[in-house]
């Protein structure tokens, strides 16, 4: 493979880039270990391309063509700047986290009042200090994925978020990534979640920018782990400026008698790619997994999942639903491989695509790999256009083509939003949803 | 002037004509029947009426109120009071029949530039049409149709007429599907509406629907035209004979 010709330029700017920016990633001894044995994985793999079948739909050497510059520490101007996006898209009741430009920032953060069982720290704190138990964990990502191993290399803060036993917390936690603006420049980030035995919390993310956000890039990771009999709802939703890339990885192990209810939502960003593995660790444990795509102009939106059924009698669920207007391109990658030994395991999987223009695209491919032979597991994937049938009776019943046209798509949407268990969260997402159309016009 | 005047109407779906020069002039307070065999192109009237696409107007007119009716998008012919009752209603998951009354009825009031009704008005105007029409209002609850039998359907395009007050009612072959108790509720439900200022046009196969939604005017329509008019008297002479008679004079 003739990977030191296709990343020459970049390959290069970017180790100049490492090397400079070194002295500002934390982390000392085995952690700078970890982070130059990832640095060299990255090297010598490059960007991800179409050749490489993951990554097939979402050629990041066409797309993204380079990594910008580590971002530089926030200054001022620029957490004013956040402080003002983040009143854009407050969140009630929330304990809100917030990191700009890939930074950690206190003074927009509530960190105060912690209920019990809650322990917040910064990555930057735990990858400086002495928990190695930690900081493996956080190196749980293997380097066996580029863009994962570049994110192992640059990361430079983030949030470790811990979970006592028996702690269930009633306030949801809310992590804001939000780019400044100012530069071109991209960020690095890793947040840690570890749930304890029968241990409840509520997450959200959401990825935002301030008002005129030039092109940045947001590469950012989470390791969660959620303890036996312990139950995590989780939403993200990507708001990206319109010119920006989101490239984010998720890895999430479950013990037993486990929940695991994760939405996704991506209206923002240009090009934005959610690649997440979910282990089934732990006998008896259910997740699901959904998610939206609402995209136009040249948007493109790629979520690849891979739900590896290792043990016995769990279940999945996952439903996807995309809508395409204009040029834009979502993919849908759904892998479920249930294990030898895995009996019993209940998997299902549904993606559906609606195009709203004749240049739109979706690609859903769905794998199945069965090794078990007591199990239940089906997908679907269907991709069309807004029936006409039903058009036209909103329309003679007086909503206009748009109207008629956001009523459909809020439908078309509506089953995947509905599996949001937390209502407020639901609500949040349906709201963001209606941004979408409403800015559709 | 009359509500509605359908004048030399010729159409054609892709390459066929369906109708060849039809007319058909309907004043408020009035209530037509138009019967004919499957074929005959009433259904095609009732769709070219509220504006569906796929039908190609190659000649004629018709005016609602003296304008252009043709010139104006089917939400545009809402707005003015064209209602059309679809002989198969679609359905639509995932949007409430709650959520899509109530837009529909505000896009046609926003249009007529009256102000949107307030939730709490409008929930006690649902429930008072519902109610005389017997749906639960638990059936509103649900995705427009969805698991709707076939009454239920129809009754629910008779409860978006009842609500939204139009002046042109077209029920398109109200009675298919329906048995007689279901039909007695739906045409109930109709006979409720009729007022000096509105007018009915029923299409229907059959007889049976005019002995509950008694027309004043009946028109026969055969191979795309109103080939006979007249009174009410005319549908149970068609009864007695059928259709075959009319397909020789057309």
């Amino acid at each position: 493979m003739n990977v030191v010709l296709a990343k020459t330029d970049t390959g290069r700017a970017l180790s100049d880039s490492f090397a400079l920016a070194r002295a500002r990633l934390p982390g000392a001894g085995k952690v700078a270990d970890l982070r130059r044995q990832a640095f060299d994985a990255y090297e010598r793999a490059g960007l991800p391309h179409r050749r490489i079948e993951d990554w097939k739909y979402t050629d990041l050497r066409v797309l993204m063509r380079e990594v910008l510059p580590l971002a530089a520490a926030p200054d001022r101007a620029a957490l004013t700047r956040a402080d003002a996006a983040l009143k854009l898209h407050a969140i009630k009741s929330v304990r809100r986290l917030v990191l700009v430009d890939g930074v950690f920032a206190p003074k927009l953060s509530d960190t105060a009042d912690l209920e019990n069982g809650l322990g917040i720290r910064t990555l930057r704190e735990v990858l400086e200090g002495g928990d190695a138990a930690l900081q493996a964990q956080l190196f749980t990502p293997d380097n066996s994925d580029s863009m994962v191993a570049l994110n192992s290399a640059m990361v430079t803060d983030g949030l470790v978020i811990e979970v006592a036993d028996g702690a269930v917390l009633t306030q949801p936690l809310h992590i804001v990534h939000i780019a400044s603006g100012g530069t071109p420049a991209a960020m690095f980030t890793r947040s840690l979640l570890r749930l304890g035995k029968a241990a409840g919390a509520t997450l959200v993310e959401s990825y935002i920018a301030t008002e005129g956000a030039k092109a940045y890039q947001v590469h950012d990771s989470l390791v969660i782990s959620i303890g036996d009999d312990a139950r995590l709802h989780h939403v993200r939703l990507i708001e990206d400026g319109r010119e920006a890339f989101n490239i984010s990885s998720a890895v999430v192990t479950l013990g037993a008698h486990a929940h695991f209810n994760t939405f996704g939502m991506t209206s923002g960003a240009s090009v934005s790619r959610y690649q997440a593995v979910v282990v089934f660790a732990g006998k008896g444990s259910r997740v699901e997994t959904n998610g939206v795509n609402l995209l136009n102009g040249r948007q493109h939106a790629d979520t690849t999942l891979f739900l590896d059924h290792a043990v016995p009698n769990c279940a999945s669920r996952e439903i996807f639903r995309a809508v395409v207007d204009d040029r834009g391109h979502s993919v849908f990658q759904g892998r479920i491989i249930v294990r030898p030994g895995a009996q019993k395991t209940d998997a299902k999987m549904m993606t559906r695509a609606l195009l709203l223009s004749d240049e739109a695209e979706a690609d859903n491919k769905p794998e199945l790999e069965i090794f078990a032979d007591d199990v239940t597991c089906g997908h679907g994937a269907t991709t069309g256009a807004l029936d006409e049938s039903l058009l036209f009776y909103l329309r003679a019943r007086g909503l206009s083509e748009t109207e008629a046209q956001a009523l459909l798509i809020q439908a078309f949407v509506g089953e995947a939003i509905e599996s949001i268990v937390n209502d407020d969260l639901r609500e949040l997402a349906i709201a963001a949803a209606q941004r979408w159309l409403a800015a559709r016009g | 002037m009359p509500l509605l005047e359908v004048r030399n109407l010729q159409v054609r779906v892709e390459e066929r004509e369906i109708l060849h020069g039809l007319s058909l002039v309907v004043n408020k307070g009035e209530v037509h029947a138009i019967m004919g065999p499957n074929g005959s192109g009433k259904s095609t009237l009732s769709h070219v009426i509220a504006g569906k696409p796929g039908y190609e107007v190659t000649g004629g007119e018709i005016l609602f109120e003296g304008e252009d009716l043709l010139a104006m998008s089917p939400e545009e012919r809402s707005a003015k009071g064209v209602f059309l009752a679809f002989q198969y209603p679609v359905e639509i998951p995932g949007v409430t029949t709650m959520t899509f009354l109530r837009t529909a009825l505000n896009a046609q009031r926003k249009a007529r530039g009256q102000t949107e009704f307030l939730v709490p008005d409008f929930l006690r105007k649902v429930r008072k049409v519902a109610d005389s029409l017997n749906i639960p209002m638990d059936m509103l609850k649900r995705g427009v149709n969805v698991g709707f039998s076939g009454g239920e359907k129809k009754r629910n395009e008779i409860l978006q007429m009842a609500l939204f007050e139009p002046s042109l009612c077209i029920l398109d072959e109200m009675d298919s599907g329906l048995d007689i108790d279901a039909l007695r509720v739906a045409a109930d439900g109709v006979n409720a509406l009729r007022s000096p200022d509105r007018a009915v046009v029923v299409i229907t196969h059959y007889q049976r629907l005019l002995n509950y939604i008694v027309p004043d005017f009946v028109h026969v329509m055969s191979k795309g035209r109103v080939v006979k008019s007249g009174g009410k008297e005319l549908a149970l002479e068609l009864e007695a004979s059928g259709y075959a008679r009319f397909d020789d004079a057309a």
